[in-house]
């Protein structure tokens, strides 16, 4: 039994219901109990979907355990597939359905519908979100991929967008347009955007690009062994990333990508170059996220932007491995864990200037008094923005840039506040010009170190000199080191000491 | 008293209703500890129950929760289910865990869910269970707000039930207990009349878990909300009396009811007309700006919060609306006798669901508005048809003479934007 206050997960079926809902043409039966039904709201008002996941439920109740949940769920299955005309359809139970034990795979064969129906098994005592989309799609892809006439070396599919999918709608515009740039085309798109009968046609590429691991990795795989069709490892998030992805692309479609790479460039790195950007260097970040867009935005902050990564973290246990690795490579250790309250206290403790997380990290970025963006699922109604807003590609990369940059103090807004740290406007109660004018949290859980220490109005009033936006931290920091020292009264020699102590 | 003299009983008491057994596109019980949580300001929920559970309650609250909510689910996992943890032992490990780091909690609710009540985990023994390790800091109860049991709405009455059986026994002279969680403006404008009429008024649930009403053989109750069936059986079994009239809903409704409770006061007429007529006419001014936007309109409830036919009976007298459809996932009759009796004979009832022969009744019947949950409210938009999310309806204070205009804008508004909308 676990404590949850916050989950970053669904359970497993609604990674099924991610992957039915991105496709057409596919229905999903749910023997699940009355109120499972709250996750079409997560679709229609999450990310503003026109229409109803393609999801029909059985909704038992309690009258209906003592009487035939099994005739139940034939029933509606009966009725789905009269109403709505499926080419396939996906069967399982929810967690609820799973201790009844209806077997909705079996209870479905026996009404011989017309369509391939294929059965899920998500134990949903085990397993989580991205696993059951992985698995799901897995599973049609299984199911129903056959082999026909290779096309030619350029041709390939796209694996792993879906519904719900952290800006997946924008980034597969963006490889796209990329990929055709490159001269190589796409058969297919799956699971967003694909049907049945398109999944039927995979194996006709000449490869796979796997755009989000998560999803898409066991269906890769499988395709692999199975259809000899190799596939992408780069994750293109990053100016980097990007490059070395066309590069990998080029190579398996027997191309050349030296030009466009050299013609595409977008904007970071300039701005990353700029005079304004040197306030950005070795800003501390702690980035915390699914493992794809951890590792990558990890690697982004420290080689395109030039932050320092203090700590990197993932809730997908089952990518903990690349994730360690890369924390090592980093030299800090990696956080795997779905618990929100370690990921609370792990901010807590490192003090970063800036989180990179998911909607659950601004939470606590925003009790803690620390800037955030989000890099990752789970998915708020911010995560689907009107404008045009990739995270994949040269585009992605200059709308990562302005993402992460918003919430920091601009460069020369820093040094002006810096020179006139005195000025009615310029004082702790005067919030960075670009956000609004919400007052400065002015203390933060962690504030103080240890209530009684002393601190003598000399020192006091030096560490109000020191500008607002760092003088928590120097606060910290002094009281830390008068701890460590067995100092009791802090004077202005210690706060000196202290920054002597901590300055690098 | 002219305005309740005049009211025309047209009545729908035996009317037809359409009973339907199909995918109820409801939310669970467990749904109301979003608004229960803030109600009850040092109480806890705590789901026990799965994964779902979890993500249903974050979903449902998503952006409104600003501070730490006091509500979380204590995951069962397979260790639990395969006999490999004491689940007792685990379900104490994680509320220690808790009330370690919540030391301000009062009041622990043990929620019960779909899967432990399949289970069969006994909620009841764990809380006494608790209730021995932690009284008299933390009170422990429990109650289910599991979907094979409840459904939305239903959630505050399994709560608000396990509440009142825990009442302290009333010995007092005559009190009124108001049943079903409000806001606090509106209790303390209900609080003003009823006082002001001298009559002794208190809440359940009260704000805070040492504030609970007393009950007793002397205590009568009016119910606030029309979803509390299981909380009257409670309250009565206390040997309270309930007072029956339409809910506080609109100028008409408001009235109705604190007369109920004036009439069995013996509050004199004069008083109370001298206390209502203000706040009446302010909210008739109001309805009557709303009427000329929203009359003669069709509107159409799928099932929700079995707020429905009241909000159906102020709609269609305070605002001459037409009703298309008013489901309901839960037809109380008796609770809801002086409700059937104010709506206008015809009208097409429903109870339960069958959600894709609704849409199918709602796409053919095209309403002005149809008042549906978030699920089937973008699709429909999608489809031109314009929609009031219901939950809205939950979360807003809706209730008095104050909140009469408030309520009707919740309406309005959307047909507005339909309107306004010129691309």
């Amino acid at each position: 039994m676990q404590l949850t206050l916050w989950t970053y997960e669904g359970p497993p079926h609604i990674g099924a219901m991610r992957v039915a809902t991105g496709m057409k043409g596919l229905h999903y039966v749910l023997h699940a109990p009355q109120g499972d039904t709250y996750a079409d709201l997560l679709f229609t008002m999450i990310e503003r979907r026109d229409r109803r996941p393609p999801v029909t439920y059985t909704t038992f109740q309690a009258r209906d355990l003592g009487g035939d949940t099994a005739e139940l769920f034939k029933s509606s299955c009966a009725a789905a597939y009269e109403r709505f005309k499926p080419e396939a359809m996906i069967v399982g139970a929810s967690c609820t359905a799973e201790l009844i034990q209806d077997d909705p795979g079996g209870l479905a064969s026996t009404l011989g519908l017309p369509i391939p129906v294929i059965a899920l098994e998500l134990p949903a005592y085990q397993k989580k979100e991205n696993w059951g989309a992985s698995e799901t799609f897995y599973r049609l892809v299984r199911a129903l991929a056959k082999s026909g006439t290779k096309r030619a070396a350029n041709t390939c599919n796209i694996l792993g967008p879906s519904a719900l999918g952290f800006r997946n709608r924008d980034d597969i515009v963006e490889i796209k347009r990329l990929l055709t740039a490159l001269g190589v085309e796409v058969l297919v798109t799956a699971p967003m955007s694909a049907s049945p009968s398109d999944l039927v046609k995979l194996p006709e590429a000449a490869f796979n690009i796997s755009l989000y691991p998560e999803v898409s990795d066991g269906a890769a795989r499988f395709l692999e062994k199975n259809f000899d069709q190799k596939f992408t490892k780069t994750i293109p998030i990053g100016v980097g990333a990007t490059r070395k992805f066309l590069a990998e692309v080029a190579a398996l479609a027997g191309l050349d990508a030296t030009d466009l790479i050299a013609r595409e460039q977008g904007r970071l790195l300039w701005y990353s170059k700029s005079v304004d950007s040197t306030y950005l260097t070795g800003k501390r970040v702690f980035v915390f996220g699914d493992a794809t867009h951890t590792m990558a935005a990890a690697l982004m902050a420290k080689n395109e932007l030039a932050f320092d990564v203090v700590g990197i973290g993932t809730y997908s246990r089952e990518f903990a491995k690349p994730v360690r690795e890369l924390a090592a490579e980093l030299g800090v250790e990696a956080l795997i864990t779905d618990d929100y309250l370690d990921v609370e206290a792990k901010v807590a403790e490192l003090q970063p200037d800036l989180v990179l997380g998911t909607q659950m990290e601004r939470h606590i970025a925003k009790r803690l008094g620390v800037p955030c963006a989000v890099i990752s699922a789970p998915v708020h109604v911010q995560d689907f923005p009107a404008r045009f807003s990739p995270h994949m590609g040269f585009e992605g990369a200059n709308v990562i840039f302005d993402t992460w940059v918003h919430p920091l103090m601009m460069g020369l807004e820093e040094h002006l506040l810096h020179m006139f740290r005195d000025d009615f406007e310029f004082n702790e109660t005067a919030a960075p010009s670009h956000l609004g004018h919400q007052k400065q949290e002015t203390a933060a859980p962690g504030d103080v170190v240890n209530a009684t220490l002393n601190w003598l109005p000399d020192a006091e009033a030096e560490l109000k000199k020191i500008p607002f936006f760092v003088r928590k931290k120097a606060r910290r920091n002094t009281e830390t080191y008068a701890a460590n020292h067995g100092v009791n009264h802090i004077t202005v020699e210690t706060l000196y000491d202290a920054k002597a102590h901590f300055s690098k | 008293m002219n305005i309740i003299s005049n009211i025309k009983t047209t009545g729908c008491e035996t009317a037809p209703v359409l009973r339907e057994r199909g995918q109820r596109e409801v939310f669970c019980g467990l749904t109301s500890i979003v608004w229960l949580h803030r109600k009850i300001q040092d109480a806890f929920f705590l789901v026990v129950g799965s994964r779902t559970c979890a993500h249903l309650v974050q979903s449902a609250a998503g952006v409104m929760i600003f501070a730490e909510p006091r509500f979380a689910t204590a995951i069962i996992d397979e260790r639990d289910l395969a006999g490999l943890a004491d689940i007792d032992d685990e379900l104490d490990r994680v509320v220690n865990r808790l009330l370690e780091r919540r030391p301000e909690i009062k009041m622990l609710f043990l929620v019960g869910s779909c899967p432990s009540e399949v289970i069969k985990l006994d909620l009841k023994r764990a809380a006494s269970r608790l209730n021995r390790e932690h009284l008299p800091n933390v009170r422990v109860l429990n109650y289910s707000g599991s979907g094979i049991e409840t459904t939305f709405t239903q959630g505050e009455d399994a709560c608000l039930a396990s509440l009142a059986e825990d009442l302290p026994k009333y010995t007092g002279k005559a009190n009124l207990v108001i049943a079903g969680s409000l806001p606090d403006a509106v209790e303390d404008q209900f609080t003003r009349y009823l006082k002001e009429m001298g009559i002794d008024v208190s809440f359940l649930p009260g704000r805070r878990s040492n504030a609970m009403p007393a009950v007793g053989p002397n205590t009568v109750f009016l119910m606030a909300q029309p979803f509390l069936g299981d909380t009257a059986r409670v309250l009565k079994e206390k040997g309270a009396t309930a007072l029956q009239a339409p809910f506080p809903f609109g100028a008409e409704g408001t009235t109705l009811w604190l007369k109920a409770a004036a009439t069995h006061f013996g509050v004199l007429d004069t008083v109370f007309e001298k206390i209502t007529s203000a706040p009446r006419q302010r909210a008739e001014l109001a309805l009557s700006k709303f009427k000329k936007s929203l009359g003669g309109k069709s509107i159409f409830f799928f099932p929700d919060s079995q707020l429905e036919l009241p909000l159906a009976r102020f709609a269609s007298r305070e605002l001459d609306m037409k009703l298309v459809e008013v489901g309901t996932p839960y037809l109380h009759t008796q609770h809801m006798a002086q409700e059937l009796a104010l709506l206008p004979a015809g009208t097409m009832l429903s109870e339960g669901q069958d959600v894709d022969k609704q849409l199918d009744r709602c796409r053919a019947a095209r309403p002005d508005i149809t008042v549906c949950g978030l699920g089937l409210a973008n699709p429909l938009e999608a489809e031109g048809l314009t929609t009031k999310w219901s939950i809205e309806l939950v979360f807003s204070p809706i209730h008095g003479y104050e909140q009469a205009g408030d309520l009707a804008g919740l309406f309005a508004r959307p047909i507005a934007r339909s309107e306004r909308l010129a691309v």
